[in-house]
């Protein structure tokens, strides 16, 4: 039997894609909404953490409500070519929106658990503030960043809801595992199904068996 | 050289208001915890920002809330050490000396002063240990060799001592005296220890509730605090509301006594203070008949507690403390103190 790979192959460059947009944006929000007035801070929270409590499918609907085709956005966007419906990157947007909020919130629990004297500390040596925040702060928040990257990778791999509503499923072009085990499953193909729940289990797994090792060797490292 | 402090800033329930000068010397602001000295520290330092006020070091401006000036941090050349030392403990004892030379460029001028400082704080050899295979010793001098090697200005100490264990902390104040005599700028420590005050510091600022009672020289303020937070501050156990009878004499109605006292009574005399070891059976003057309440050995001391025969009974008890070799057999009848030894204390 010939199997056709592109889910596979499509779902990693989604959930990779995607992963990497959020590692920054989630700790770009992190950092900065730690710093906002304690009320302006309260709303952009419940905004940005929104994705991750509403059920997927909403998430979707209203990703739909700004870029699809007939929406102004999505209307402009197409004068450049640019269209997240019906496409592999629609993919990217959908799992980068509800993976998002799992970045944020463990990035900004890492900021908020840091040690704000060692950032003193290097302000007053002349390091700068840039310096700081990638030499110091980021190697001393490295578990909760890490966490939460590969949290938002898995729950990016995962994805089903916002990305059926946004890019459906289309063999060869928009299909990733999870649509293509719903669509096997919903037309009667058992051991297809069967087939990608296995490679879904193998690859989350890994991804797993991974962080725990470097969480050890890191451990290791600390206690010598 | 100088550090001009004029400082106003919120805080909480209660005004920080200060206002003082440091020159080439040591200065302690003693206060007890909460009562604005960190922040103190933080805001010539440039982490935190005040409301209003002045800053100047060394005739450069550090902050000035008329003009708009608040140099960033990095450019107040201001060493402060925390109480935590905050090191930092992904970096190597080399990589965090280095990082108080990020502002020399010359690559060979820094690894030069990085061996020098390495020999100057006794480290040769740990350079590439990480701060948490230090002890508490090795950690602070790796924190001031930190900071010293970035030449700053001024040095803010943030209680130095208070992350060491007892049995270290003797050893680390003398050699940490010994380097600030060497180290010819001003320096500005903050604590609540008036033992490390004492030890330390050529000049004392008492702090209270955000502001500064009194800035004088330590043996000076040990031997008249003037105030009684500053009484409380230096470790006096026994003070009791006061009012002036005359020039050399005042009532203490709570203790039921009325003492002579060396220096001349002000008016607006509060209360007054005795130092737990100023207490003497032998002495002729100001002597009353007391009564026996409990004691408490230490190791080579004694505080035995009395009280006045004409007490407040609803008043604490007095606090004798004295050398165990010295204590006599059969607790005395009558206790007396010199007209020097009572303080007198008027906020």
């Amino acid at each position: 039997m010939s199997v056709d790979w592109y889910p596979l192959w499509n779902s990693l460059r989604i959930a990779a894609i995607s992963c990497v947009l959020v590692f920054f944006l989630g700790i770009f929000f992190a950092y900065y909404a730690a710093k906002l007035p304690r009320m302006i801070k309260g709303i952009l929270d419940v905004f940005l953490t929104l994705p991750m409590v509403l059920p997927p499918t909403v998430c979707g609907y209203f990703l739909l409500l700004i870029f699809g085709v007939k929406r102004p956005l999505g209307i402009f966007l197409l004068q450049f070519g640019v269209k997240f419906v019906m496409t592999w990157y629609g993919g990217v947007l959908a799992a980068a929106v509800v993976a998002f909020p799992l970045m944020y919130r463990t990035a900004r629990g890492a900021f908020e658990s840091f040690d704000k004297t060692l950032a003193y500390s290097g302000q007053t040596l002349g390091l700068s503030n840039t310096y700081i925040f990638w030499r110091v702060r980021m190697p001393a928040c490295r578990q909760g960043i890490l966490a939460g990257t590969v949290l938002a990778f898995a729950r990016a791999l995962g994805e089903y809801g916002a990305t059926s509503m946004l890019i459906g499923y289309t063999p060869g072009r928009t299909a990733t595992i999870s649509t293509t085990v719903y669509q096997l499953w919903r037309t009667n193909d058992e051991a297809g199904a069967l087939f990608w729940v296995l490679i879904n289990l193998a690859i989350s797994t890994v991804v797993l068996l991974t962080v725990n090792m470097l969480e050890a060797r890191q451990k290791k490292a600390v206690a010598k | 050289m100088s550090l001009q402090v004029t400082i106003q800033k919120q805080l909480g329930s209660f005004l920080l208001d200060v206002d003082f000068e440091a020159e080439n010397e040591v200065t302690c602001l003693l206060g007890a915890s909460g009562c604005g000295k960190s922040m103190t520290l933080k805001c010539i330092a440039g982490i935190e920002k005040p409301d209003a006020g002045h800053i100047e070091l060394d005739g450069r401006v550090l902050f000035d809330s008329e003009t708009g000036i608040n140099l960033p941090p990095q450019k107040r050349q201001v060493g402060y050490l925390f109480q935590n030392y905050a090191l930092f403990p992904n970096m190597t004892v080399r990589q965090n000396i280095l990082c108080g030379l990020s502002r020399e460029k010359d690559r060979s001028v820094k690894e030069q002063r990085l061996a020098d400082m390495l020999r100057l704080m006794q480290l040769n050899g740990l350079e590439n240990h990480k701060p948490h295979q230090l002890s508490g010793g090795q950690q602070q001098r790796v924190a001031l060799a930190r900071i010293l090697v970035s030449d700053p200005q001024v040095l803010l100490l943030d209680e130095p001592f208070s992350a060491l264990d007892g049995h270290l902390r003797d050893a680390l104040k003398i050699e940490l005296r010994d380097l600030l005599e060497r180290y010819g700028h001003e320096v500005l420590m903050v604590t609540h220890d008036r033992t490390e005050a004492y030890n330390m510091s050529s000049r004392i600022a008492v702090m209270h509730e955000g502001r500064l009672l009194t800035v004088q020289p330590t043996k000076a303020l040990f031997a008249d605090p003037g105030s009684v937070p500053a009484a409380v501050l230096t470790g006096c156990k026994n003070i009791a509301g006061a009012r002036k009878l005359d020039a050399h004499t005042v009532d203490v109605p709570q203790w039921g006594v009325q003492l002579e006292v060396a220096q001349e009574v002000k008016d607006d005399l509060k209360a007054v203070g005795i130092r737990a070891h100023y207490f003497n059976p032998n002495a002729a003057r100001n002597r009353f008949p007391v009564s026996y309440v409990e004691e408490m050995e230490e190791p080579f001391e004694t505080i035995i507690q009395f009280r006045y025969i004409g007490q407040d009974p609803d008043s604490p008890p007095i606090w004798w403390r004295l050398a165990k070799d010295r204590r006599p057999g059969q607790f005395p009848g009558e206790l007396g103190i010199a007209p020097a030894n009572v303080l007198l204390l008027y906020e």
